[in-house]
C-alpha cells in the first residue's frame, strides 16, 4: 500500500508564548518545533497499515521553510521511507492556499490513502485535509478514531458530540486522523541514524493565493482570580450558567 | 446583502448550533446594509417541519433540500447542495457550525468554490469587502484576528460562542433538490451509535473530572463517573491519595507523578488542592472545584467554586448538565 | 508537561541535528517509561526490569559501538547525550546502561576476539543477555591491582576463585565479564579477563542487602567457586590493569554525562517548584536566598555542559586522555551532588518526599561519587597528572 501523510511543523504548544513585535506572529524565539500531534497519529496510522498490509511505502510532505527537514527526518526516522519537502518561506494561514499545492503534488502519484492530522496546533485551521480532497476529487472521512482497510475499502469511526459514526468509503481517500487512534511510537536511535540516509525530495511548494491573512495575534487575558459561585446545591445551576455563558465551555 | 446559514439536524431535531448560524447570518446581514437571511436545512423527509423555527431567529427563507437517502450526514451531497446554492444566489457571507458536522462540510464548500475559509470563528465584523474574524490558535494560548477577503465570506462558527438572539419572522419556505444523488455518493455512514460510553483517555478527554478523599469510599466514586457520563466528553481522574488507597487505577492518578492534563473543562471534586496535585492539572483552561472546606487552596486556582457537602452538590451538578446536553 | 532539559548558552546550537534528535528521543522515553515507575520502584528497592526491552529497542545499549554489532553506531556526544537523559530518570537506570554497554559489550569488543563480538554484541545490544562486571573486590576497591581473585590454566580450561563486590547487575546477569590473576598474586600484568555465563557452575550472586542509594539498581556480591570456563572465554587481547581501566574510562565518560542529567532534573523541580510554593504571601522563587540557589545551580550545570561536549569531541577524535575523563567525572559528580541537596532543601518538607526526585538524586548520587573512581581518587590521578609526582 502506498501512503502519503501530509505533515506540518508547529511550535510545541506545551510551551509559554509571546507575540512577536510585528503583533500578528508568535515570537519563535526559544520555542522549541516539532511534528503537530494529530500528525503523528497520521504517521503512526500509515507506518501500521503498512505493517499490516506488506508490502507499502509511506512518504511524508510537509510544506514550509528550510526548517521543516528536521520535522520530515523525524518522521523517516520514525520508520516513514521518504519525504517530499514543498518549500516556502513561511506557511500561510489560509487553508485552501496550502491545500491547493499539497494537491498539486498528490495528483496522479497512485497513492491509495493520503492522510492528515485532523488539525493543525498552531493555526487550529482543520481545514487542509477536507480542501485537499475535495480539489483532488477524492472521497474523505475527517477526523477519525478508527481505521481498518481491506480489499481496497476502509471502514472508519468518527465521533460526533455524543455519538460515533461508522463510515465507509472506497480507495483511493484521504483521511484526517483524530488523537488517541493509535499513540505515535518513538523513533528509535538507529532510525535516527538511518534517516539521514532516506531521500528527501525537495521543489517550490505551488501555493495558492492567501485570501485568509492574520491581522492581529494576542494572547488570551490573564486568568481572573477564583470566585465562590455559592454555597451547596441551590449554587448549581448558577455555576452552570456561568460555565455555558461566562466560560462558554458546555 | 443576503447571508446565508447552513443549519444542522440529528435525529428529527434542530440542534441548537443551528439557532446560532442563523443569529450569525443575520448580524450580518444587518451590517451589510440590510439583506435576506436564508437558512439551508438538508435531511430526510420531513424536514420542512423541523425548521420553522429559524423563522424565530431571524431567518426569511428556508432552503428546504429533502431525500430519503439524508436520513445521515453525507459529505458529498451536503458539500454538492451547499455550493450550488451559493453559487445561484448572490450571498454576501454563509455561515456554518463548527460542530463535528459543520468542520467537515466547511472546507470542502470552500474548495468546491474557490473560497477561503475562517473556521471557528468565535467572533466577526464586516469591514467593508472584508470580513474580521476571532478564531483561537496555538490550542487556544493566542487569539487570531483573521482578515477574510472574497464574497461570499465563508465562515465556521464555534458551537456557544454566538448566543441565539430572536428576531421573528415568518420565512417563505423553498425546496430544492439535492445537488448530487445521495444515494450514489463514496462515502457512505452506515451506522451511527449514540455514545458518550466510549472511555475517552484523561490527556484527550476536553473534560476531565477528578475525585479525591473528599468522597470518603471507593463506591462513592459512582458520583464522579455519573457526572462524567453527563458531559458525554469527559474522563476520569483521581489524586495520588486515591489511588495510593486502590480507589482507582494508578493509571487515573493525575498530578506531579501521575498524568498532567489540559482539558478544556477540569472538575475537582472532594480535592483539596495539595501542590502535587495541581501541578498535574492547573493548565487546564477552566478549573470548577467543590469542596466542603472554604479555605481549601483547590478554590485559589479554581475560576468557579462551589462550598458545600459534594453528596449534594454532585447529583445536582450531574442532573443540570444533563439538561443543558439533552437541549443540544 | 515534558522535561525541557536546560540550555542557557544555545548549548543545542553546538549539537548536530542528529544528536539533538537522539537526546529528545531518550528523554521522551524516560518521561513515559521511567518517571510514572521510578519512585515505586526506588521504595521498594528493585530494578525496574520491564524496561530493558524497551532500552534495547531505542537502541541505547552499547550505542556508540558499530552497527555490525548490532549497536547504533553512535558518536560520542550523542552517547553521553543518553547517558544524561537516562540519569534526568534515575542514576540506577544509567548506571544498568553504562555497565552493559561500557563494562561489558566494550571489553569484548575492545579486547574480544571477532567470534566473541559476533557471539556476543547482538544479544547485549538486544537486550537478550544483560552483563555484569566483575572487578571490584571486598579488600579492593580504589586498588584494584591488588585483586586476590585467580583464574588457573588447567588443561583446555580456566578454573576462577574468588569473591567480587558491589557489582552493578550482578544477580540479574545472563553473562558476566571477570577479571582475575592468571599468574602471581603480586603480579597485575596477568589480570585477565574472562565471559562467563552466569548458569556456570560454582558463580553465585548475593543481592546487596541494606542501600540507601541507588535503590533502583541491582548490585550485588558475587562468589566464584571452582567455575570453570573452556579457554574461548577469555579475552585474548585482555592483558594488565590496563584491560579493566580502559572500560572505567568508558564507563566514566558516560558518569560525566549522566551527573549533569541527575543536575538537570534537580534544577528544574527546583525551579518550578519554586514558582509554584507560596510563602509569606508570595512565591519562594522571589526571595533572594532560592535565587541564589537556583543561579548556582543553573552556573554549574551551564559549565558542566561545554566541559563535557569538548570532552566527547576529543574522544570522536581518538585524543581524549583517561585524566581528562577524571576532571569531568569529578567535578560533574560534585556539582551533582551540590544541586541535589540545595535542590532538596529548596523544596522543604515536600523535598523528602518520593513524589519529588531531588532526594532520590541526591541519594543515589552518593554512591556516584563513591564508584568507578572516587572524588578523591580523580583528585590524585589529577594531581599526579599536573606534578608527575604519584600520592598513590
Amino acid at each position: 500500500m502506498r501512503i502519503a501523510v501530509c505533515i506540518k511543523r508547529v511550535p510545541d504548544t506545551e510551551m509559554r508564548f509571546a507575540i512577536a513585535r510585528d503583533g500578528k506572529t508568535i515570537d519563535t524565539a526559544g520555542l522549541k518545533f516539532d511534528l503537530s500531534d494529530f500528525d503523528g497519529y497520521a504517521v503512526e496510522v500509515a507506518l501500521r497499515l503498512v505493517e499490516r498490509h506488506p508490502p507499502g511505502e509511506v512518504t511524508v510532505i510537509g510544506l514550509g521553510p528550510e526548517t521543516l527537514q528536521e520535522t520530515i527526518r523525524k518522521a523517516l526516522s520514525m520508520g516513514v521511507d521518504r519525504g517530499v519537502h514543498l518549500a516556502a518561506p513561511e506557511v500561510p494561514f489560509d487553508g485552501l492556499a496550502i491545500a491547493k499545492a499539497l494537491a498539486a503534488e498528490l495528483l496522479d502519484k497512485g497513492y491509495e490513502l493520503i492522510l492528515f492530522g485532523r488539525v493543525a496546533t498552531d493555526t487550529g485551521n482543520g481545514t487542509v485535509g477536507p480542501m485537499t480532497a475535495e480539489l483532488l476529487g477524492l472521497p474523505c472521512v475527517s477526523a477519525i478514531s478508527y481505521l481498518e482497510v481491506a480489499d481496497g475499502r476502509g471502514t472508519a469511526h468518527r465521533e460526533l458530540e455524543g455519538a460515533t459514526e461508522t463510515v465507509g468509503f472506497p480507495l483511493p481517500a484521504v483521511l484526517t486522523i483524530d488523537e488517541g487512534i493509535a499513540r505515535p511510537r518513538l523513533p528509535t536511535l538507529k532510525g535516527i541514524m538511518a534517516a539521514k540516509k532516506k531521500p528527501v525530495e525537495s521543489r517550490p511548494a505551488a501555493l495558492g493565493e492567501a485570501r485568509l491573512t492574520v491581522e492581529k495575534l494576542e494572547l488570551p487575558p490573564e486568568r481572573a482570580a477564583g470566585r465562590i459561585v455559592g454555597e451547596g446545591a441551590d449554587a448549581v445551576p448558577e455555576l452552570v450558567r456561568l460555565l455555558r455563558e461566562e466560560a462558554k465551555v458546555l | 446583502m443576503n447571508t446565508l446559514a447552513v443549519v444542522e439536524l440529528r435525529n428529527g431535531a434542530l440542534r441548537k448550533v443551528s439557532l446560532e448560524v442563523v443569529t450569525a447570518a443575520r448580524r450580518a446581514a444587518e451590517t451589510s446594509g440590510g439583506g435576506e437571511v436564508h437558512a439551508l436545512a438538508i435531511g430526510p423527509p420531513g424536514t420542512a417541519a423541523l425548521v420553522e423555527e429559524l423563522g424565530r431567529f431571524g431567518a426569511d427563507l428556508i432552503v428546504v433540500v429533502e431525500h430519503s437517502a439524508l436520513e445521515r450526514y453525507n459529505a458529498e451531497a451536503f458539500a454538492a447542495t451547499a455550493a450550488a446554492r451559493l453559487r445561484a444566489g448572490e450571498y454576501r457571507a454563509a455561515f456554518f457550525t463548527a460542530s463535528a458536522q459543520g468542520r467537515d462540510l466547511a472546507p470542502r464548500v470552500a474548495a468546491v468554490l474557490d473560497r477561503s475559509l475562517a473556521s471557528d470563528v468565535t467572533a466577526f465584523e464586516l469591514q467593508g469587502d472584508a470580513v474580521l474574524a476571532r478564531h483561537p490558535a496555538y490550542i487556544g494560548k493566542a487569539i487570531a484576528t483573521l482578515r477574510l477577503t472574497g464574497s461570499p465570506a465563508l465562515l465556521s462558527l464555534r458551537p456557544g460562542a454566538f448566543t441565539p438572539v430572536e428576531a421573528p419572522r415568518t420565512p417563505r419556505i423553498e425546496t430544492m433538490a439535492p445537488a448530487l444523488d445521495p444515494a450514489s455518493t463514496r462515502v457512505v455512514v452506515t451506522e451511527m451509535a449514540e455514545s458518550g460510553a466510549a472511555r475517552l483517555d484523561l490527556g484527550e478527554a476536553p473534560v476531565v473530572v477528578s475525585g479525591g478523599r473528599g468522597l470518603r469510599a471507593a463506591e462513592n466514586f459512582r458520583l464522579v463517573e455519573e457526572l462524567a457520563a453527563a458531559f458525554g466528553n469527559a474522563a476520569v481522574g483521581a489524586t495520588r491519595a486515591v489511588t495510593d488507597d486502590g480507589w482507582r487505577p494508578p493509571t487515573d492518578q493525575i498530578g506531579q507523578t501521575g498524568r498532567m492534563v489540559s482539558p478544556v473543562l477540569y472538575v475537582a471534586v472532594g480535592i483539596s488542592g495539595a501542590i502535587q496535585h495541581l501541578a498535574g492539572m492547573r493548565t487546564a483552561k477552566v478549573i470548577v472545584a467543590i469542596n466542603k472546606d472554604k479555605d481549601a487552596p483547590i478554590f485559589k486556582v479554581a475560576d468557579y467554586g462551589v462550598v458545600g457537602d459534594l453528596f449534594e452538590i454532585v447529583p445536582r451538578l450531574t442532573q443540570e448538565i444533563r439538561k443543558v446536553r439533552a437541549e443540544r | 508537561m515534558g522535561f525541557p532539559g536546560v540550555d542557557f548558552y544555545r548549548f543545542d546550537a553546538l549539537l548536530s541535528e542528529e544528536e539533538r534528535a537522539i537526546r529528545d528521543t531518550v528523554r521522551a522515553w524516560v518521561d513515559e517509561q521511567v518517571m510514572p515507575v521510578i519512585g515505586d520502584c526506588y521504595i521498594e528497592g528493585r530494578f525496574p526490569k520491564q524496561l530493558i526491552p524497551g532500552l534495547a529497542e531505542l537502541g541505547v545499549l552499547g550505542a556508540n559501538l558499530p552497527e555490525e554489532y548490532g549497536c547504533a553506531g553512535l558518536d560520542n556526544v550523542a552517547y553521553g547525550l543518553i547517558m544524561q537523559e537516562l540519569e534526568r530518570g534515575d542514576s540506577g537506570i544509567r548506571s544498568f546502561a553504562s555497565v552493559q554497554g561500557a563494562l561489558v559489550m566494550y571489553p569484548i569488543f575492545a579486547y574480544g576476539s571477532e567470534a566473541q563480538k559476533r557471539q556476543w554484541l547482538p544479544r547485549l545490544a538486544a537486550g537478550k543477555e544483560i552483563g555484569c562486571f566483575g572487578l571490584t573486590e571486598p579488600d579492593y576497591g580504589s586498588n584494584p591491582g591488588g585483586m586476590t581473585t585467580t583464574a588457573k590454566e588447567t588443561g583446555d580450561e580456566y578454573v576462577i576463585n574468588g569473591t567480587k563486590m558491589w557489582i552493578t547487575n550482578g544477580s540479574q546477569a545472563t553473562v558476566a565479564i571477570i577479571w582475575a590473576k592468571t599468574g602471581a598474586l603480586d603480579d597485575p600484568a596477568t589480570i585477565r579477563g574472562f565471559i562467563v555465563p552466569t548458569s556456570t557452575p560454582g558463580y553465585a550472586a548475593r543481592d546487596q542487602k541494606g542501600k540507601l542509594s541507588l535503590r533502583a539498581s541491582d548490585t550485588s556480591e558475587i562468589h566464584l567457586q571452582d567455575v570453570r570456563v573452556p579457554k574461548e572465554a577469555l579475552l585474548p587481547k585482555s592483558g594488565g590493569l590496563k584491560g579493566p581501566l580502559g572500560c572505567l574510562t568508558q564507563a566514566r565518560y558516560g558518569i560525566a554525562w549522566g551527573a549533569i542529567g541527575a543536575a538537570m532534573a534537580c534544577y528544574h523541580e527546583a525551579l518550578c517548584y519554586s514558582k509554584e510554593r507560596v510563602m509569606f504571601g508570595r512565591p519562594i522563587g522571589g526571595t533572594q536566598i532560592q535565587q541564589v540557589r537556583l543561579a548556582d545551580m543553573l552556573t554549574e550545570i551551564t559549565k558542566a555542559q561545554f566541559l563535557t561536549l569538548q570532552l566527547g569531541r576529543l574522544k570522536d577524535q581518538g585524543t581524549l586522555t583517561p585524566q581528562q575523563v577524571s576532571l569531568a567525572k569529578r567535578n560533574n559528580v560534585n556539582m551533582a551532588c551540590d544541586a541535589a541537596r540545595e535542590a532538596r532543601r529548596l523544596l522543604g518538607a515536600n523535598g523528602i518526599l518520593v513524589e519529588y526526585h531531588s532526594m532520590r538524586h541526591l541519594a543515589n548520587l552518593e554512591s556516584v561519587y563513591t564508584y568507578e573512581g572516587t572524588h578523591d581518587m580523580h583528585s590524585l590521578i589529577l594531581g599526579q597528572e599536573i606534578t608527575g609526582l604519584s600520592a598513590f
